[in-house]
């Protein structure tokens, strides 16, 4: 099967540093794919290249086929692909209706209200309507922030690290929410929290300084020696 | 009633207000009414940047004498009528603020400021190199042939007042269906996080350049009008003067209202007004007015009403 995304020998340095470097890539249509790897691994460097907002060094990314690499940011939103920030990246000062509106008018939605409440029942914000959306608890913000991306009606939905700050009722019921999107929308999910990574994904790439360390089914990728040296042993060992 | 009617019905009556105003003001007044209306449609053009879409410009005097000289040129070199100069004027400020957009909207913040002040410094200086066609620092007086719309004769008290009253509710109308459409959501959203709406599938660059042009195009109607209105087009106009009053009206009404800008522009005027008639120092109050603004309502006036519970109002 032809992939939804693939990049190839993506880099980006900074300075020095390799955020990522030469990174071979492929998303299958309708997967709940994770993206792991220590901090610092170059996880939210490598979606931003995806997403488009951080321009590409080298390599060539493809979304259905099509050359995406110099595609700017917005247009590739418009071409199907959606970004939640990992720090949350809202509008404070705006209603939580009109947060979410953004994103409903953007798709081309002709009702927008009823694009509105439908995103937010998705997330269980319904009823928040009309709140500033900057005077929400932190976790009401993730999900605000996951209801825009939804709202978006996107091909694909790339998450960085949105259970964070969530508490853990409100994982169970994140973790159905992602289950009930795939398969018309393919999922990205950089994830700290292994247990919803297990869980979820069909398929998971690890990262370490820039580099693919391993892909595979999540028994596959805990199985592998590398992978838990780097990463899996030192993490479940803390932890 | 629903929140749409309880605005519309606010706007209409300050509409009716300003209307029944010429019965019952005398012409003193009146006249200035009709100027304050004139300057608050530039305020709301400003407004409409920078207000709503966080373009802090300093060079919309560009805009204002754009549309001024746009309309006062033609009637003058080769005795174009009002109504037909009326419109160039606007088509200009609109074509003004689009060229200097492309340019100036690759830079942001303070950047920005300087970059339409520099413009606008250009365009005051390139009216006075061509002195000989512009009329240079004395300007010129616009023949009174051309002062007239519809048969009226704009330099008379009542059509003059009338029409600066029909620009003025047109103006606002304009604005307040603009910031409530789905726009004019985006032209605040670029205002309140341009990275998330770029992440939203929106053109940065677009959104502002077609609110700095929406903004010129009221300037350009507002220069356009004040000329053929009052019967003076005059280099002063393009002078940073004109490009600082409409942000002080709009800091004073309140950034981001409707009707902050009109607000804005009766104030100062009138501040302006009586502080001048006994002193010469008549810039002390304007600024001590900005003063206590920033201390006690830095939203301006209807900004921080609308803080302190009129959520409803645009
Ligand atoms: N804009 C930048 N300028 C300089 N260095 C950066 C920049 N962005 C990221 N880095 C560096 O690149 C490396 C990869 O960062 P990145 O944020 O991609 O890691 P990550 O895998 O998302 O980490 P975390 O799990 O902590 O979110 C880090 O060392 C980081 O400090
Ligand atoms: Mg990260």
């Amino acid at each position: 099967m032809a992939a939804l995304m693939e990049t190839e020998g993506l880099v980006r340095h900074f300075g020095g540093l390799k955020a990522v470097d030469g990174v071979n890539f492929r998303l299958e249509p309708g997967e709940i794919h994770a993206l792991i790897g220590p901090n610092g691994a170059g996880k939210t460097t490598f979606v931003s290249l995806l997403s488009g907002r951080l321009p590409v060094q080298a390599g060539r990314i493809t979304l259905s086929g099509r050359d995406i690499t110099r595609l700017p940011a917005h247009a590739r939103v418009r071409a199907g692909i959606a970004y939640t920030f990992q720090i949350t990246s809202i509008y404070p000062r705006l209603s939580v209706f009109d947060n979410v509106a953004l994103a409903v008018q953007s798709r081309g939605a002709a009702d927008i209200a009823a694009g509105v409440a439908e995103a937010l029942a998705r997330v269980n914000l319904t009823g928040f309507d009309a709140q500033e959306a900057g005077t929400l608890s932190y976790g009401h913000q993730r999900l605000l922030e996951v209801a825009m991306g939804l709202a978006l009606n996107p091909r694909v939905l790339i998450l960085d690290e949105p259970t964070q700050g969530l508490a853990a009722g409100e994982i169970e019921g994140f973790k159905a929410l992602i289950r009930s999107l795939v398969p018309d929308t393919t999922i990205l999910l950089i994830e700290h929290n292994m247990d919803v990574v297990m869980d979820l994904a069909d398929r998971i790439t690890v990262l370490n300084f820039g580099r693919v360390l391993a892909v595979g089914t999540p028994d596959a990728v805990r199985a592998d020696p590398g992978v838990q040296d780097a990463y899996l042993g030192g993490h479940h060992a803390a932890g | 009633m629903s929140g749409g009617a309880r605005i519309w019905a606010l706007h209409l009556a300050l509409v009716a207000m300003l209307f029944a105003a010429l019965f019952v003001l005398p012409t003193y007044h009146a006249t200035n009414l009709a100027r304050i209306m004139v300057l608050a449609v530039f305020a709301m053009g400003y407004n409409l940047a920078f207000g709503y879409t966080g373009l802090l410009s300093l060079g919309h005097a560009m805009f204002f004498a754009a549309g001024m000289f746009a309309m006062g040129l033609p009637v003058w070199h080769w005795g174009l009528g009002g109504g037909p100069a009326l419109l160039l004027g606007l088509v200009a400020g609109g074509a003004m603020a689009g060229a200097v957009g492309l340019l100036a909207l690759r830079t942001a913040g303070v950047s920005f400021m300087i970059v339409t002040l520099m413009f606008a410094q250009a365009g005051y200086l390139t009216i006075l190199y061509f002195g000989q066609v512009t009329g240079g620092d004395e300007g010129f007086v616009v023949d009174a042939a051309a002062r007239r719309l519809f048969g009226f004769d704009l330099s008379s008290d009542v059509p003059r007042y009338l029409a600066a009253l029909a620009l003025f509710a047109a103006a606002m109308a304009g604005c307040l269906w603009l910031v409530r459409s789905p726009f004019g959501r985006v032209m605040v959203a670029m205002r309140e996080n341009e990275e998330r709406s770029r992440m939203l599938g929106y053109d940065p660059f677009r959104v502002k350049l077609a609110a700095l042009v929406i903004s010129g195009v009221y300037a350009g109607a507002a220069g356009a009008a004040y000329g053929l209105l009052f019967g003076y087009v005059g280099g002063s106009f393009a002078t940073i003067q004109y490009s600082i009053l409409p942000m002080l009206y709009v800091l004073l009404g309140g950034a981001g209202t409707v009707l902050g800008p009109f607000l804005g522009a009766l104030l100062m005027f009138y501040l302006i007004d009586i502080t001048s008639g006994f002193t010469s120092a008549w810039l002390f109050f304007v600024g001590a007015a900005l003063v206590l603004l920033i201390l006690f309502a830095p939203k301006g006036i209807l900004g921080t009403i609308r803080e302190r519970g009129a959520r409803w109002l645009p």
